[in-house]
């Protein structure tokens, strides 16, 4: 009897011990795909980090290119993404902010709603490339801007408004109802109630996202195309109705189309590796506060 | 006093009203002006002749419409990188989800936001100086800029979108279900693909779902690693010439209303309505099939 026992519980060791050691190899391989993924961006931020740093010089930050753009810098295309970064942002975020309150202080359930949601959700999925062609249609065209800053500006405010609202939301979201419960209840309106009380509790979140509003549009290069981006221009704008250099459209023509695609390559390197820098310091901002005020509000 | 009060209320909610409607607005614009400025070219081809013409020549004479390549090229360059990022993206998912420390997934989840916030022309130029010259030496092949190394920088991605979807989704598993399955003496591994994947599917198969329509419409990464040829590929190697790399190299080039410029506005269609098909399919299953507690398991 005892010894039936025995066998028993030595084969079902064997089993167990079979399917401890089948986890424990799966496991491994959940483990090195996430690695994958932290290689991959370490891989590519310290390849442009390496080969960039020195490109970048005092002569690169404040001077326009020169000699066909082989030399100087690229003062103009760092202007003219902080124009369309900032310009989108000052379209996108008061009525992304404003969209926001409606759908999370104010809507109810029912058709309507689920129309917005639909229009928002779908707005997040057009390619932006598209984005580009409708710019092109609407703002430089039909509404004849032609090519200017307020023309991608524009365009590139349809594109952040998806990132704006939905992060707005959430901040709206994290004020708990309590805040609001007692404001209605020393008889506040709801208007009141969300001036004075939701959106100065929400403000702080609604801005980390504000800053990830920016870095995308700062980051993005197709919807300017054809808005507003040229590849070259010797002037710094002067005003919205101007065409701009961007530094996303910068790297792109160095690479590709460039006169001289070799003797441009440190300057290519070197407005990557800001670009880079600028978009992934401001997420890091954003992420870094974020956590903070995660913190703070426990 | 309270009825101005009360009056104030209301214009406020209708004003805001109004602005929520703008993005709703937006997307019927550029319905309305992609369709505007894309159907005269069905004057001259017909919608078949467009979609499933095999020669793309919109500058020689007569010019040739046919973006069937073209299309055959997004659907390959989207499909070989759904291979590489769907395996990726919900094993790092499981991994933040169920298996790392808190700690060590408070470090990790910003990495994978980083990798979504990376301009894709840096991505793009990356694939163009590191990964075409190491494919062209190690295969052997006269151009590294081809199907392959598109479809591995659009992974690069959509994995961010894939993985952090999917976290969510395993994460808003019932942790009873889970207890349940333990407690019944499965291991870790075997609750993981028996009770929490598949309680968790439809929230993956929308991530899933949006990160292959996130690799579709991405333009620069194709338009600097796909190599152009707009022909159909045969092998991972050819080079090829996605829907948005067409637009986006030839719009500048292309006379203002002219023959082709209305081609590439109908080819903004054809991908126009591919995106909006992923996003109302990943909408439809995120709502038939939400998991709501243990009961509609």
């Amino acid at each position: 009897m005892t010894q039936e026992n025995n066998i028993i519980e030595h084969s079902f060791e064997r089993v167990h011990r079979r399917r401890k050691l089948i986890q424990h190899v799966i496991f491994i391989i959940f483990r090195l795909a996430a690695l994958i993924n932290c290689a991959g961006l370490f891989l590519v931020v310290s390849f442009i980090a390496l080969k960039g740093y020195k490109a970048i010089t005092w002569e690169f930050l404040t001077q326009p290119p020169i000699d066909s753009m082989t030399k100087g810098g690229i003062l103009p295309c760092i202007i003219g993404t902080l124009c369309l970064g900032i310009g989108s942002i000052i379209v996108a975020l008061p009525v992304g902010v404003a969209s926001a309150i409606y759908l999370s202080e104010y809507a109810r359930p029912g058709r309507l709603l689920k129309l917005i949601r639909l229009g928002i959700s779908n707005l997040a999925g057009v390619p932006s490339v598209v984005f580009g062609l409708f710019g092109l249609a609407f703002f430089v065209i039909y509404l004849k801007m032609g090519e200017s800053i307020l023309a991608g500006v524009l365009t590139l405010a349809s594109l952040t408004l998806p990132v704006i609202i939905g992060s707005t939301e959430e901040a709206l979201k994290s004020v708990p109802d309590t805040y609001r419960e007692a404001s209605l209840a020393l008889g506040a309106t709801r208007w009141q109630t969300i001036y004075r009380v939701v959106l100065p509790a929400a403000l702080p979140r609604t801005l980390t996202g504000a800053i990830l509003g920016l870095s995308r549009a700062a980051g993005e290069t197709a919807p300017i195309m054809f808005t507003a981006a040229v590849f070259f221009t010797p002037h710094l704008p002067a005003s919205i109705f101007d065409k701009i250099m961007a530094m996303p459209y910068h790297i792109y023509v160095l690479a590709t189309a460039g006169t001289d695609i070799e003797a441009t390559r440190p300057l290519q390197y070197g407005t990557s590796l800001l670009l880079v820098a600028m978009v992934l310091g401001m997420n890091l901002v954003a992420i870094i506060w974020r956590s903070v005020l995660r913190k703070r509000m426990k | 006093m309270t009825n101005a009060r009360q009056q104030t209320d209301k214009s406020v909610r209708f004003i805001f009203f109004v602005v929520a409607l703008a993005s709703t607005l937006i997307l019927f614009m550029i319905m309305i002006f992609l369709f505007t400025e894309g159907m005269p070219i069905f004057k001259k081809v017909s919608v078949h002749q467009f979609i499933f013409g095999k020669y793309w020549y919109p500058t020689s004479s007569p010019p040739d419409f046919g973006i069937f390549a073209l299309i055959a090229a997004s659907i390959s360059v989207t499909l070989v990188s759904a291979v590489i990022s769907i395996p990726l993206g919900v094993m790092t998912a499981v991994y933040l989800a169920e298996l790392a420390h808190k700690r060590t997934a408070e470090i990790l989840k910003p990495i994978i936001e980083l990798l979504a916030a990376l301009p894709s022309v840096v991505i793009g130029f990356f694939g163009m100086v590191v990964v075409a010259p190491f494919l062209q030496n190690t295969f052997g092949i006269p151009t590294g800029l081809n199907l392959l190394n598109a479809a591995l920088m659009l992974s690069f991605m959509s994995v961010p979108t894939i993985c952090s979807l999917s976290e969510d989704a395993i994460y808003s598993v019932p942790i009873a279900l889970k207890e349940g399955s333990l407690a019944l003496g499965a291991t870790h591994l075997e609750t993981l693909i028996r009770v929490i994947l598949p309680a968790s599917i439809s929230g993956i198969s929308t991530a899933v779902i949006l990160g292959m329509s996130r690799a579709i419409g991405e333009t620069m990464v194709v338009l600097m690693v796909a190599g152009g040829a707009a022909m159909v590929p045969s092998s991972l190697f050819d080079p090829v010439r996605p829907m948005t790399s067409s637009i986006a190299a030839e719009m500048a080039e292309a006379p203002f209303r002219g023959d082709h410029y209305y081609a590439l506005f109908a080819t903004g269609i054809v991908l126009f309505l591919f995106t909006l098909l992923f996003n109302i399919i990943a909408d439809r299953i995120s709502h038939k099939y939400r998991q709501t507690g243990e009961a509609s398991l």
